[in-house]
């Protein structure tokens, strides 16, 4: 299984995509986390890290990176990505960022999660797929 | 242990007393680039960052550090959370063992190598990385070629800094919001570089007190910028002709 992480600077909009994508996703894990921890708009990379890790299947404290899932994580903007990166670095958890809008990737990712052989680059580049799609 | 412990807990007061005292100055730089947080945010964070330390129980100097990064990634925002605080955390395994020149060496060098791949930013591009590279460079070239001591080898960073920080002035902003401005950059010095100043001018001065000597002045008349030109050594012969005449 390959679990999805959806960063957004606004808690709300995570909350908002995660749902959306996961009318697409099956049972795969698919866990929102955004804003500053205080009610404003932001990111935390510690918040990131224990989404990535709920989403691998872990607990709070990550857990034994071989029963840990792999994660892509989905981000919304500017310092969204650098935070993400941080928290990919800080988890145990196998976890990549996929370089695609955060919407059409999220649900792009959802969908290739459910393929039974879906692997973390499968999924990842199915996210990224999403960069090309054309609305008109 | 302890003692590094001590010190890098005082380093941290000091930073955040200096950034508070400078918090209305970064912000106006960083008004006439960016979004003008940038003083309130670092007051904000290294506030937080000083009291996390000052609570720790006689611990290490990697603990400091770590413990300091995790609450500049939360409490800042924006960038700066994930470049200072996030670049510290992972740079903090480097003191493992205390801090002397090597661990500081390797510390700096880690530092600037996360700063830069998480900023994806290079000297130029009108950031922090335009003050930390010459300096982290000068600390290394200080202690492990000339043989200087650290505290010596530190105020030379301070200075190369220094410079670097007015080398963003005529620049064009490559990276951050300050890039969005395209040419209209040029012409203002950079509130990432001018904090990462203040934080190595704090330092110089904790390690100077502590070691209870006046904190040198670099020489500004001597080279500080690493010379990787193997040739170098051969060129500097005052008798040599000059070729072909």
């Amino acid at each position: 299984m390959v679990g999805i992480v959806v960063v957004s600077h606004s808690e709300r909009a995570a909350e908002g995509i995660a749902e959306i994508a996961a009318e697409m996703a099956g049972d795969t894990p698919i866990e929102p986390v955004g804003g500053d921890g205080k009610g404003g708009i932001g990111t935390v990379p510690d918040a990131i890290e224990a989404a990535i890790d709920a989403a691998a299947g872990g607990d709070e404290s990550g857990g034994d990176p071989e029963d840990l899932d792999p994660v892509v994580v989905l981000v919304d903007l500017g310092s969204a990505v650098m935070n993400a990166d941080v928290a990919v670095e800080l988890s145990d958890a196998e976890a990549v960022i996929a370089d695609a809008p955060v919407l059409e990737g999220a649900v792009n990712a959802a969908v290739a999660a459910t393929d039974p052989s879906a692997t973390v680059e499968s999924v990842r580049e199915q996210a990224e797929a999403a960069r090309d799609v054309d609305k008109l | 242990m302890t003692g590094d412990g001590a010190a890098v807990v005082a380093a941290v007061g000091a930073v955040a007393e200096r950034i508070q005292a400078e918090r209305d100055h970064l912000t106006e730089l960083d008004s006439a680039i960016g979004d003008a947080d940038h003083g309130g945010n670092m007051a904000r964070g290294w506030a937080a960052a000083a009291e996390a330390a000052r609570d720790l129980d006689d611990p290490d100097a990697e603990t400091v550090a770590k413990t300091v990064g995790k609450t500049l990634m939360s409490e800042v925002g924006g960038a700066s959370g994930p470049l200072f605080g996030g670049s510290l955390v992972f740079a903090a395994a480097e003191l493992d063992g205390g801090v002397d020149a090597e661990t500081a060496v390797a510390f700096a060098e880690t530092y600037l190598e996360k700063v830069e791949d998480r900023g994806d930013a290079r000297v130029g591009d009108q950031t922090m990385v335009d003050a930390l590279t010459p300096a982290v460079h000068t600390f290394k070239k200080s202690i492990e070629t000339d043989g200087l001591p650290p505290i010596e080898a530190l105020a030379k960073a301070v200075d190369a800094a220094e410079r670097g920080v007015a080398f963003t002035v005529p620049i064009r902003a490559r990276k951050g919001r300050a890039s969005y401005l395209g040419w209209r950059s040029v012409g203002h010095q950079d509130p990432g570089a001018t904090s990462a100043l203040f934080i190595l001018e704090e330092l110089l001065a904790v390690a100077a007190e502590r070691l209870g000597v006046d904190a040198p002045r670099a020489d500004a008349t001597s080279p500080t910028i690493p010379d990787d030109d193997p040739d170098a050594e051969a060129s500097d012969d005052s008798d040599a002709a000059p070729e072909g005449d």
